[in-house]
């Protein structure tokens, strides 16, 4: 059976794209994106550990190309979304005891999120070179 | 409201899905292991940056670092399988495409384990 026009045209529930923007919304958003990101990120950390588990010329190559501006960028980005993620699952056990549910309390939670993470993933990068220094 | 449920559906509480709360419960464990273990892991990438080969094995064939790093690959991998899991369920709504990349994201995530797994122990026992 065909279906008819009154089918077709069926109002939809409103979805994202019709929503004005909201901390909490956007966090959620961003967890989720920086979940993914980990998902296929982590393939990069496996390949270094498989690199210093078969040879020194694999784990020099691999840690030329990590080491390359590109790499680092790449590196710094995984490491954001790490501690994004990271921070974020903080935010869910937080919510998971009742806490922070109102919408105050939440959109505060939410909004402190970006600035935490930018700071933390800062943070990680200077030890890191500062470990190199040393 | 009335409750449809029969009696030992009731008991058994697993829903619709017939795996209850496991899921959430499993996301929320692996989550709070990976805290700690991502750290420890975050924290070891950084000392080891700028390690040469035979520096990075030593560190690595530690029994206290190799044992750490295998706990956190097990749990961060079945973190992704359970995180990927819940993307593929809200998103893809056609039924033959989501069993396949359903069982690809089971297939990917146990793939990457082992592999790190195997070589974290090749390089502890020295192979």
């Amino acid at each position: 059976m065909s279906k008819s026009a009154a089918t077709r045209a069926r109002p939809l529930s409103p979805h994202l794209q019709i929503y004005k923007p909201i901390p909490t919304m956007m966090m959620s958003i961003v967890h989720r994106i920086t979940g993914v990101a980990l998902y296929f990120g982590i393939v990069l950390v496996i390949a270094w550990l498989l690199a210093a588990a078969t040879s020194e010329s694999w784990f020099n190559t691999v840690s030329a190309i990590y080491g390359s501006w590109i790499g680092r960028l790449v590196l710094f980005g995984l490491t954001w979304s790490l501690v994004h993620h990271l921070l974020g699952g903080i935010r869910h056990f937080v919510m998971d005891t009742g806490r922070a549910l109102d919408k105050q309390g939440s959109t505060r939670l939410a909004t402190m999120m970006p600035f935490i993470s930018i700071a933390l993933t800062i943070l990680l990068w200077v030890i890191g070179y500062m470990a190199r220094g040393a | 409201m009335a409750d449809f449920r029969t009696p030992l559906s009731r008991v058994r509480g697993l829903g619709a899905a017939r795996s209850g709360t496991s899921h959430f419960w499993y996301q929320r464990v692996t989550a709070v292991a990976n805290v700690p273990l991502t750290l420890f892991f975050v924290g070891l990438v950084i000392a080891l940056s700028d390690a040469s080969f035979a520096e990075a094995r030593a560190t690595l064939a530690n029994p206290f670092v190799a044992l750490t790093l295998i706990l956190a690959m097990l749990s961060v991998c079945y973190h992704m399988k359970l995180g990927m899991q819940m993307v593929i369920e809200d998103y893809v709504h056609d039924e033959l495409t989501k069993l396949v990349l359903l069982m690809l994201n089971i297939f990917f995530t146990f793939i990457l384990g082992a592999i790190s797994i195997f070589a974290l122990l090749k390089i502890a026992f020295g192979g």
